[in-house]
């Protein structure tokens, strides 16, 4: 009987993954004068699963490279060779590759053609002058006398393709967030489930709805039974909104590994500090936060951090420390990366804001100055190097902060370093937003937009003929944008004096929007409006009332440029 | 709904496939009704802007965001009132689900292939590019309507022209494993 082996090649594939990763993670965490032997067991296990499942899936190139760095790493964890700092540089190396042919595996790019011959000579050579014959390198399928119970395990799992994917192998568990047992679960079914669940939610408050008119004496149990019903629902949402929920520590589990190779290629002497790592953040927002997130120590790594002589002459350590801190506040988890480095330059900064025409004056606040180097293509670094200083990166990670929903900030004193602090909401599928209305129609406005909201007095308002209408509040004059004009809604309210203005402000720019009334502030399930419809402008996507009617919820980003693009004077 | 249990299961006339019968107007329209997810009845809907009048806006169908386009309006035929007798054709078309109001739903038909013959160049109605054919029940002519096709094309407006991106492909239905 033929089994058709490809249905397992998904499986191969995470699982390779997941070693990969955890012998990254535990490379880098060796410490290499006196290494632990459990971790070299651990990383010797990672290996030999991967070229055991590589050899059964006949993936030549990932079996041969893993089969050198597996006899390597044996001969290292019997204390027959000496762990070196190469060594790890070439495990590293070869970790990264062993990811390349995967990937072309599984048809993302292509396997550079020679590597994983060079690969298993770099290895190869690393264990001379007892250097294994080549042709020892096919021989993955010689068994291993020495491999314990545990390995045998990893191997037969796809000798027999089995029923279920069973128990996370031994290697996965040696990730700190692993260790409970787990089952693989694909996003898509999460999401079915965190829909039917906001779906739930909806039906819970309608039927709330629908029982406020009942008397409370004769309908006791009913109401009872209601109130219960709303606690349970609660728990239920939480519980399975947790589900997407992924530790910190999937993303700082990345950074010792650029810590350490930016440093060398600077020549600094630079620590990692992480704290926070178990604080978790929805699956979607993790994936989206590492790219600003390396952006921004490797700004601490280039900028930030001294050289070490500097260092000696501020009286400073010379080890230059970087810390990652996650934390949650709030509805925010809030990410701080820090460095003990020199610290922003205030002069330089007003300087190369005067230089580049940028509004810069001497009585500005530290945060406004700071603020600055979040314009577009705006660096101080004098000289550009490889790692930063092309004047592309604060205002990148600006942009993507702001599209997951977060804010940034920096904190910085001269001489003892540099904060930068991340704010994000605790997930994108929920939003905690204040209603609106405009003629019959509801919308929604993201709080985190939201400053304050007041019915302007006559003399507030003051109208441009051709150039829109500007309102006054505190001493600002805030272009004004009109919903029910935005989106053509009938039967609004037009004069401002009548309506409410509600001020939002969306990357430093503040705008009013006319609205009807506000209503009351409530978490909102975010829904796509693009999963049937197309795009439309000023609209991020929809969001379902308690009385099961759709409400539009609005862009605010957006509706503050359209305010500003009818006055150009005033913007 | 209530088309569950309808007469003509496929065995019974070869190859016939069932056809949702609505009108418009004068004209009585036929439709695969395994595009059909469920018929209900027109509830306004939240306003779209910058939408053609065609398109009403959108209602929430058991937790997706739905479109509801008029084809009353869309095609010229049948005072677009709304009363409590007003249908709205839930349709499943590619992966999307967009409600069609329309003056009324009739029944159920069995046609076969051969029962649809090609349809003579039209002036009026939906459009020839997506009538498959007329077919005759009975006493009524039906024409027969792409209607995968017709919710899809660019006239409906009802789909982005160029694929999307941006921050709005964060959502979590959209995004896959």
């Amino acid at each position: 009987m033929t089994i058709d082996i490809s249905q397992f090649f998904q499986v191969f594939y995470e699982e390779t993954e997941e070693h990969l990763a955890a012998m990254e993670s535990l490379l880098l965490a060796l410490d290499i004068a006196r290494p632990d032997a459990g971790q070299l067991n651990a990383i010797f296990r990672a290996a030999h699963s991967i070229k055991g499942s590589a050899g059964t899936f006949g993936f030549k190139d990932l079996a041969e490279v893993t089969h050198v760095l597996e006899h390597l790493l044996d001969r290292i964890r019997r204390g027959e060779l000496l762990l070196r700092e190469d060594m790890i540089d070439a495990f590293l190396a070869a970790g990264d590759l062993l990811k390349v042919l995967l990937a072309a595996h599984k048809g993302q790019g292509e396997a550079p053609v020679g590597a994983a011959d060079a690969m298993c000579a770099r290895l190869s050579a690393l264990s001379a002058p007892q250097a294994p014959p080549e042709e020892e390198a096919y021989g993955f399928f010689e068994p291993q006398p020495e491999a314990p119970a545990g390995e045998e395990e990893a191997y037969g799992f796809f000798d027999e393709p089995p029923v279920s994917p069973g128990p996370p192998s031994p290697t996965a568990a040696v990730q700190p967030p692993a260790g409970e047992a787990s089952i693989r679960v694909g996003v898509a079914k999460v999401d079915e489930m965190i829909n039917l669940v906001g779906e739930l939610v909806i039906t819970q408050a309608m039927l709330v709805e629908a029982a406020t008119g009942l008397d409370p004496v004769r309908h006791e149990r009913l109401l009872d039974g209601l109130a219960q019903f709303e606690r349970n629902t609660r728990n239920l949402q939480e519980a399975v909104m947790s589900i997407r929920m992924m530790p910190m520590a999937t993303v700082f589990s990345r950074f010792p590994r650029v810590v350490r190779e930016l440093s060398q290629k600077l020549g600094k002497r630079v620590e990692l500090r992480t704290s926070g790592d178990d604080t978790e953040l929805d699956k979607g927002l993790i994936e989206r936060i590492v790219d600003p997130l390396t952006h921004l120590v490797r700004n601490s790594l280039d900028h930030g951090i001294e050289s070490a002589a500097e260092r000696r002459a501020a009286g400073k350590p010379e080890a230059g420390v970087i810390t990652m801190k996650a934390f949650h506040q709030g509805g925010n988890v809030v990410i701080e990366v820090g460095d003990d480095g020199a610290g922003l330059s205030r002069p330089r900064i007003l300087a190369k804001a005067r230089e580049r025409g940028l509004p810069a004056d001497d009585r500005m606040t530290d945060a406004e100055v700071w603020q600055l180097i979040f314009e577009p293509g705006f660096s101080t670094a004098e000289k550009v190097t490889e790692i930063s200083g092309r004047g592309v990166g604060m205002d990148v990670v600006k942009q993507n902060i702001g599209a997951l929903g977060g804010r940034v900030e920096i904190q910085s004193a001269a001489g003892s370093g540099t904060c930068t602090v991340v704010r994000l909401p605790l997930t994108l599928a929920i939003i905690d937003g204040m209603s609106v209305a405009a003629g019959p129609e509801t919308y929604v406005a993201p709080l985190g937009y939201v400053i304050e909201s007041l019915q302007p007095e006559p003399e507030m308002v003051e109208r441009r003929s051709g150039a829109g209408t500007l309102v006054l509040v505190r001493e600002e004059r805030l272009p004004m944008v009109a919903l029910h004009e935005v989106f053509g809604v009938p039967d609004a309210v037009t004069a401002p004096e009548q309506a409410i203005v509600v001020v939002v402000e969306s990357d430093g720019v503040r705008a009013a929007l006319l609205v009807d009334a506000v209503g009351g502030q409530q978490p909102f399930v975010v829904k796509s409006l693009e999963a049937n419809y197309r795009k439309v402008a000023g609209i991020s996507g929809a969001t379902i009332m308690g009385d099961g009617r759709v409400a539009l919820i609005l862009d605010v980003p957006a509706l503050v440029r359209m305010a500003c693009s009818a006055l150009p004077a005033a913007a | 709904m209530a088309i569950d249990g309808l007469p003509g299961g496929n065995g019974a006339s070869g190859s016939a496939r069932e056809y949702l019968v609505f009108a418009l107007g004068p004209d009585e329209y036929a439709i695969d009704i395994l595009k059909v997810q469920e018929i209900r009845v027109y509830e306004r809907p939240s306003a779209l802007a910058n939408a053609p009048a065609f398109v009403k806006g959108v209602v929430n169908l058991r937790g997706s965001i739905v479109p509801i386009v008029d084809l009353r309006i869309k095609f010229g035929a049948g005072a677009a009132e709304y009363t409590p007798f007003t249908v709205v054709v839930m349709l499943s078309v590619g992966r999307r689900l967009v409600g069609a109001v329309v003056d009324g739903v009739s029944d159920v038909v069995p046609l076969r292939a051969e029962d649809i013959v090609p349809a003579p160049e039209f002036a009026a109605g939906l459009g020839t590019r997506y009538i498959d054919g007329l077919a005759e029940a009975g006493e009524r002519m039906l024409i027969v309507v792409d209607i995968e096709g017709l919710m899809l094309s660019a006239e409906m407006q009802l789909v982005d022209a160029a694929p999307r991106s941006g921050p709005d492909a964060a959502l979590p239905a959209e995004r896959t494993a």
